[in-house]
């Protein structure tokens, strides 16, 4: 994985200096809280609903070991003990004080880690697929392309206050693990007829209150232009962003009130100008980049045998682990949903475990994935077992990867001050019902996903099954969706009807499965059987 | 009634006006009838509280003052899904003055 | 306390900037000034006769005033571009590398804050036009482009 130079060295240590004089401006009364709120964002601080919360940044959600203990560490020293993993394959941190701060972004840059842009009006972190590097299905690695992108776009001071906050996203796969066109700008990397790799760009998706689904704006950009073109969508988008109302500042909106013509138009006259400024690293520059991205050293005889004769074994094997493009090791994933538990949610003792863990048995490397889990995604099969009893040991064996106990939930009105209503003890209630009536495994893939309000941090837009919590009246209440996909045939969720209570929002939630289960043609998922069906069956079931 | 919240400006805890300081527990709220507006003016100026608001709230028996929104009760107590990291880690039914 | 800050040698414009639409129409004005809505493009065919471009920020969170400013350098425009308005200390190293030479803040800055925010970043990331060598241009000297 890429490590740090002197330079990017000097950038992260040249950033805890800046916030640390800001911090104590701020504390000085130097500064108001209004010119405050920008600066400590783009640190990642944001003002919660109990105390400051710390977003800190996990670039394309690749971290090795020694990283991940400090992300631990932070949890207890300055925290209380856990950390949040999040659907920007982030972690945060709930009860930061604010005089604080300065000295954990220090700890961070100690181990090349930083919160820069992890909020604000500003390019967030890059994601990436987390099977990054590992996958069958990948044409290359896409976190060099990423890498490139996060220092072009930290501390890029053209695009520091843009309307509205940026998220990109680098995939090199067929699969789409990473929502890629629900983000700002989504970028495949792709191999054109002359066998050259470029980026198609998907320009103009998100999710919010106005979700998007981002229309391919060029199917082949050089990679000696990646970044040319990048700086042109941006600018742009600053130049042309609606800054008059904040719901329609995102750039969704601009290629949706421009067309996606009208805005290819301006972007390739933008990028036409820009060809001639001189703004591209060279290519040796990404060339350096990927040599830290060089397969980890396999052992080429190692054995596809795998013991499994032990079924809870079997049973983890067969949901949380992934084919490897290198025989005798698979991916394995860590569920962070155990049942009945707060989704993303991990002590520290856990994430220091899974940090040696990867140490021992994943080439000290580690991925957060979006759906807010953990990857190892170097393991071989021979340690598999061994690998598995510890985490479940640790509480991190849940075998429910992908299923309705895999549930993607903001935190909520129980952290979050945007919210309407709490997201965390619906998915606690919806995967203890379903632990409870055992029909997780007979359903299969089935991707639940549930806001806390109409941002849409839970993806709920983009669940086979969405719930967004609304306030209704000073109660809470939650809207069910169906029939959302993040993947390659993205599609958004429509709503069933009236809302539920918590309670309610459970059953309709099993009722809804019961349709499913009802209905199913052969080897059909959840989305296939509503797609094919239709939202009537299960209106007439959920609201009989 | 009328009391005002907001935020310590050090540490982000939430905190609730007593009628001449700032404390962490709501039961100490005072109503501060019209004068809310000139309160959080004067404290967010000597950067006493950040992110200052008033609410509406209701007296509440033994419990003192119950916010009249769902939101700022779970400021008072902490988040639902941790009782261990609330204000009444002890108290089994804190959960349910929330709701 | 700092009223202006000017990082150029030549004395300052005398004449008021007038507004876009005014200079556009008039086109015999030596300075103008540019709010977030305007298009710097529409100043390029007059550059050479422009000795002063005020930038206005009525709010520091509207970034437009960034890419006005580097639109006119990358078009060449050598005279004076000073950032006026709602212009904040934290915002004056990035000022300077989307190529503003002057700034006229609505409250001065503080003198010691203003050099520490300039002073702040000894290495940087993007190649901006405004002279400084990127980070990709330090590890690739071989490479290094005009």
């Amino acid at each position: 994985m890429y490590r740090y130079d002197q330079y990017d060295q000097a950038m992260v240590d040249t950033r805890v200096a800046e916030f640390r004089d800001q911090t104590r401006r701020r504390l000085e009364g130097k500064l108001t809280e209004d010119q405050f709120k920008p600066l400590r964002l783009q640190n990642g601080l944001y003002l919660q609903l109990h105390a400051y919360m710390l977003r800190v940044a996990v670039p394309y959600g690749t971290l090795n070991s020694a990283q991940m203990h400090v992300l631990a560490n932070i949890a207890d020293k300055y925290d209380r003990g856990y950390g949040h993993f999040t659907t920007r394959q982030n972690i945060q941190y709930n009860w930061i004080k604010l005089e604080d701060a300065p000295d954990i972004l220090a700890d961070l840059a100690a181990v090349e880690m930083h919160a820069i842009q992890t909020s604000g009006n500003c390019i967030r972190n890059i994601s990436s697929d987390q099977f990054a590097g590992a996958a069958g299905d990948e044409l290359i690695d896409p976190r060099p392309y990423a890498e490139l992108l996060r220092q072009w776009s930290s501390f890029h001071p053209e695009f520091l206050t843009l309307p509205r906050k940026f998220k990109i996203c680098v995939i090199a796969s067929e699969t789409d693990r990473a929502a890629m066109k629900l983000h700002d700008i989504g970028i495949r990397i792709v191999k054109n007829a002359a066998g050259e790799i470029g980026a198609a760009f998907y320009v103009g998706g998100g999710m919010g209150r106005t979700p998007m689904i981002a229309p391919l704006i060029r199917d082949f950009v050089p990679l000696d232009q990646l970044i040319t073109y990048s700086e042109a969508c941006l600018r742009v988008y600053n130049r042309y962003g609606r800054r008059d109302n904040k719901y329609k500042a995102r750039i969704k909106i601009l290629v949706h009130e421009l067309g996606k013509e009208e805005y290819t138009r301006q972007v390739e006259e933008e990028f036409a100008h820009l060809l001639t400024q001189g703004i591209e690293p060279p290519i040796a520059e990404l060339e350096r980049i990927k040599a830290h991205f060089t397969d980890p050293a396999f052992d080429q005889g190692a054995s596809d045998d795998l013991d499994l004769s032990d079924p809870a074994f079997a049973l983890w094997v067969a949901r949380n682990t992934v084919a490897h493009k290198q025989p005798g090791y698979v991916i394995a994933n860590i569920s962070l949903k155990p049942v009945g538990g707060i989704p993303g949610d991990a002590s520290a003792a856990q994430i220091h475990l899974m940090a040696d863990l990867a140490k021992e048995y994943s080439f000290d490397e580690l991925r957060v994935t979006h759906a807010q889990n953990i990857v190892l995604p170097h393991v071989k099969k021979a340690d598999l077992h061994t690998l598995w009893q510890k985490l479940d040991a640790a509480g991190l064996g849940a075998a429910n990867l992908d299923t309705v106990e895999d549930i993607i939930a903001c935190p909520g009105l129980d952290y979050c001050s945007l919210a309407n209503a709490r997201s965390i003890p619906v998915a606690q209630k919806i995967s203890q019902r379903f632990a409870a009536n055992g029909k997780t495994g007979e359903l299969g893939e089935l991707k639940l996903k549930i806001s806390g309000c109409i941002n849409a941090c839970g993806h709920h837009h983009a669940g086979h099954i969405g719930i967004l919590g609304v306030d209704k009246k000073g109660l809470e209440n939650y809207q069910l969706l169906l029939g959302g996909c993040e993947g390659d045939d993205t599609s958004l969720g429509k709503i069933t009807g009236p809302g539920f209570t918590e309670d309610g929002i459970v059953d309709a939630v099993e009722k809804a499965t019961e349709v499913y289960l009802a209905e199913r043609a052969e080897g059909e998922r959840f989305l296939d059987t509503y797609r094919r069906i239709g939202m009537e069956k299960f209106k007439e079931a959920i609201y009989a | 009634m009328k009391i005002l919240t907001g935020n310590d400006l050090k540490s982000g805890a939430v905190v609730w006006w007593t009628g001449y300081d700032w404390s962490i527990h709501v039961e100490d709220a005072v109503d501060v009838g019209d004068q809310a507006d000139a309160i959080l003016q004067r404290e967010e100026g000597a950067r006493r509280v950040n992110a200052s608001y008033a609410i509406d709230a209701e007296p509440d028996g033994e419990r003192g003052v119950r916010p009249a929104h769902i939101k700022d009760r779970i400021r008072a107590l902490g988040p639902t899904v941790r009782p261990d990291l609330t204000l009444k880690p002890a108290d089994p039914n804190a959960g349910n003055w929330v709701i | 306390m700092l009223d202006h800050l000017r990082f150029r040698e030549d004395e300052p414009a005398g004449a008021p900037a007038v507004t876009v639409d005014a200079f556009l129409t008039q086109t015999n004005a030596a300075a103008v000034r540019i709010e977030p809505g305007d298009d710097a493009r529409s100043l390029l065919p007059f550059l050479e006769q422009l000795r002063l471009v005020e930038v206005n920020f009525p709010s520091f969170g509207d970034g437009r005033g960034y890419s006005s400013a580097r639109i006119l350098r990358e078009a060449g425009y050598q005279g004076e571009l000073r950032a006026v308005g709602d212009v904040l200390v934290d915002q004056l190293s990035h000022m300077r590398r989307c190529g503003f030479d002057s700034f006229l803040p609505e409250k001065p800055f503080d003198p010691e804050d203003a050099q520490a925010a300039l002073n702040r970043w000894p290495e940087v990331y993007q190649a901006t036009g405004d002279g400084r060598q990127p980070i990709w241009a330090k590890r690739h000297p071989a490479n290094e482009r005009d």
